[in-house]
């Protein structure tokens, strides 16, 4: 039984089925447009923010943990003392996505029925901060030095043996909040998933405010009234950044290799490298014949293709799925956003082409370290 | 003296001269004098005098911006005292730690710090996903939200910088793994894609020895003078960056008017 459980476990935790059925599962939570959100009224799917959905969520994670710490191996890692901190960010981000998601319902039946939203309060009626807030900031200070203080008491930091640069430790890993970047070298060279990768997520953030111009959902928690701000950002940020942080975590041992959390760490695990880029399928594999001499004429369909993806899809989609927007957004804003997006889509859609095709490299010039 | 109603000893300290001094108003109970209180201190006064009601429930804020900037503090104190014992050396520092652990008194200071940063990195996030979520990044607080990704950026950097001061084995092939992203820069990365095309001839500008890798190492490798660049960063240069933003971000809060809300 228990076994039974803990290979289903392992299997369902592989980034082919979680980030699947995670990203599937995502849109009808957190609908984009009228379809997905016919769904979610008829699957009730609105139940998780409810009360009764809070406390099953987290009940279930909470078993889920408890299971975890009998097991010998899953035991290892979540008691890792540099670990506690993801584990609670895993509670933490269901949490205040709770606490936002249910207020937004609240509120969205609010604005639909036209009245205000629950922040509302007349300009008039203002509270001293001394004593309303300074009192709240005080037991919030208290309560977090507290909370600090038993867990560097009770935790003690980890030191592992003495800096040897001759002795590399397998896994190698990164800071934990660099997992998810790192989880990202697995589908994209260095200088895209280290540099380029979150440079673009830094400028992207930054321009979220010039790009979404709606004007309503503004000082409150709303949802129906930003369909489309909330998803984009809830996917890249609780799919795209933590949840590739989890598996960086987690689920990721020696040689970067997949491990199910309850899974033995072997360092002897085999994962055959099979992977081809897109000019070896079809210069060999299709036509048969070898490798052309010319790198151009090599990797020409790979530049055809990402041209393709960033050149033509744009004006395509500004033309058929994101007609409106892009007439409030002008050509310049929705070309950026829609620059921005496809990027951030490409992360997922690296990750199905090496699942499903081993395609190492769409566009692959390692003599200039130029490879996509 | 005995017809007065007698009152009790912090009534009185109230009234001398030297807590007047220190504290204009008095004991804050009058409506004014809670006004006075908060205008008159200079910690205080980074809050307005009133709030709109929604803004000081907790259901609202999450207190998480406030929680941050208590957590820099907190940082800021025990890395000062942990400053006292450390020293950044290949030689020392990895001793200096196990000292801090066994020989400190009260030898918790590096407890605090690490778990401390660990908790900054997370009530960071979360603030900002906060603020998206009541799209409090709306006009007019754009440049505010810009530079609260900035913070949340140097955040991590500091979190980054201090990873390697223990000088262990996790903390050398962390920062290996963290650097050896930034040799593969487009451009400013030897191994980067475009960075042969910066040659005059056979002379390669970006090489081993000058790319971005080795201005983050100060070397080809993670050694002594990576160390102390890091030690440098993390206890002055990014402290200094970071406080100076933080001043903008909470003047900006006032400027752009208060706690974002309904209108």
């Amino acid at each position: 039984m228990m076994e039974g459980f803990k290979l289903l476990v392992n299997t369902l935790a592989h980034p082919t089925i979680m980030l699947t059925a995670g990203m599937l599962v995502f849109l009808f939570f957190f609908p984009p447009n009228d379809w997905f959100e016919k769904w979610n009224r008829r699957l009730h799917l609105n139940f998780l923010w409810t009360k009764k959905g809070f406390y099953f969520v987290i009940i279930l994670m909470v078993v889920f943990f408890l299971i975890g710490l009998t097991d010998p191996n899953f035991s290892l890692i979540i008691k890792k003392p540099d670990n506690v901190p993801i584990i609670g960010l895993i509670f933490f981000v269901f949490i205040f996505l709770w606490i936002s998601m249910s207020q937004a319902l609240k509120n969205d039946k609010l604005i639909d029925a036209g009245e205000k939203p629950e922040e509302y309060n007349d300009p008039e009626d203002k509270v001293l901060v001394w004593p309303d807030l300074v009192y709240i900031e005080f037991i919030a200070l208290i309560l977090c030095m507290s909370l600090l203080l038993i867990w560097s008491i009770g935790l003690d930091a980890p030191l592992e043996g003495p800096a040897n640069p001759a002795d590399s430790p397998n896994p190698s890993k990164a800071p934990w909040y660099f997992l998810g970047l790192q989880e990202m070298l697995v589908y994209f060279d260095p200088w895209l998933a280290g540099v380029v990768f979150p440079s673009l997520i830094l400028f992207g953030l930054m321009s979220i405010p010039f790009l979404d111009t709606n004007p309503k959902g503004g000082g409150y928690y709303s949802y129906k009234q930003r369909r489309l701000a909330i998803p984009i950002f809830l996917f890249g940020w609780m799919i795209l950044w933590v949840a590739l942080i989890v598996i960086g975590t987690f689920l990721r041992g020696p040689n970067w290799n997949f491990f199910g959390p309850f899974e033995f760490w072997d360092l002897h695990k085999l994962v055959p490298l099979t992977n081809i880029n897109l000019s070896e399928i079809i210069y060999i594999k299709w036509f048969s014949v070898g490798l052309p001499e010319n790198i151009l004429v090599r990797e020409i369909f790979g530049f055809l293709i990402v041209f393709g993806y960033f050149l033509l899809l744009p004006p395509l989609l500004a033309k058929t799925a994101f007609k409106k927007l892009h007439q409030n957004l002008g050509n310049f804003k929705f070309g950026l956003f829609i620059f921005l997006l496809l990027f951030m889509l490409s992360l997922p859609i690296k990750m199905y082409l090496r699942w499903l095709f081993n395609l190492k490299y769409l566009i692959a010039i390692p003599e200039f370290f130029f490879n996509i | 003296m005995s017809d007065k109603k007698k009152s009790n000893i912090f009534q009185q300290l109230g009234k001398s001269q030297v807590w007047k001094s220190i504290i204009r108003s008095g004991i804050p109970r009058t409506r004014r004098q809670r006004m006075m209180s908060v205008l008159n201190s200079l910690f205080l006064h980074l809050h307005p005098v009133r709030l709109p009601r929604h803004a000081v429930k907790l259901r609202f804020t999450w207190c998480m911006g406030g929680l941050t900037f208590f957590l820099f503090l907190v940082l800021t104190i025990s890395g000062i005292l942990l400053m006292f014992y450390y020293r950044p050396t290949v030689e020392y520092a990895y001793t200096d730690m196990i000292d801090l652990g066994e020989q400190v008194p009260l030898g918790i200071m590096r407890e605090i710090h690490r778990w401390g940063a660990h908790a900054m990195v997370i009530t960071v996030w979360l603030h900002m996903f906060r603020v998206f979520m009541t799209g409090s990044y709306k006009p007019p607080r754009e440049f505010n939200w810009a530079v609260g990704v900035i913070l949340l950026l140097i955040t991590l950097l500091l979190s980054f910088t201090g990873y390697l001061l223990p000088w262990d084995q996790l903390a050398i092939w962390a920062i290996t793994v963290g650097a050896n992203m930034a040799r593969a820069t487009p451009f400013l990365g030897h191994e980067g894609p475009g960075a042969a095309l910066l040659a005059l001839g056979d002379i390669n500008f970006v090489h081993i020895g000058s790319d971005v890798k080795f201005a983050l190492l100060g070397g080809r490798f993670v050694g002594e003078a990576a160390l102390l660049r890091f030690y440098v960063l993390h206890c002055i240069g990014l402290p200094f960056i970071i406080m100076i933003l933080m001043a903008v971000h909470f003047w900006r809060i006032r400027k752009d008017g208060g706690i974002s809300g309904p209108t």
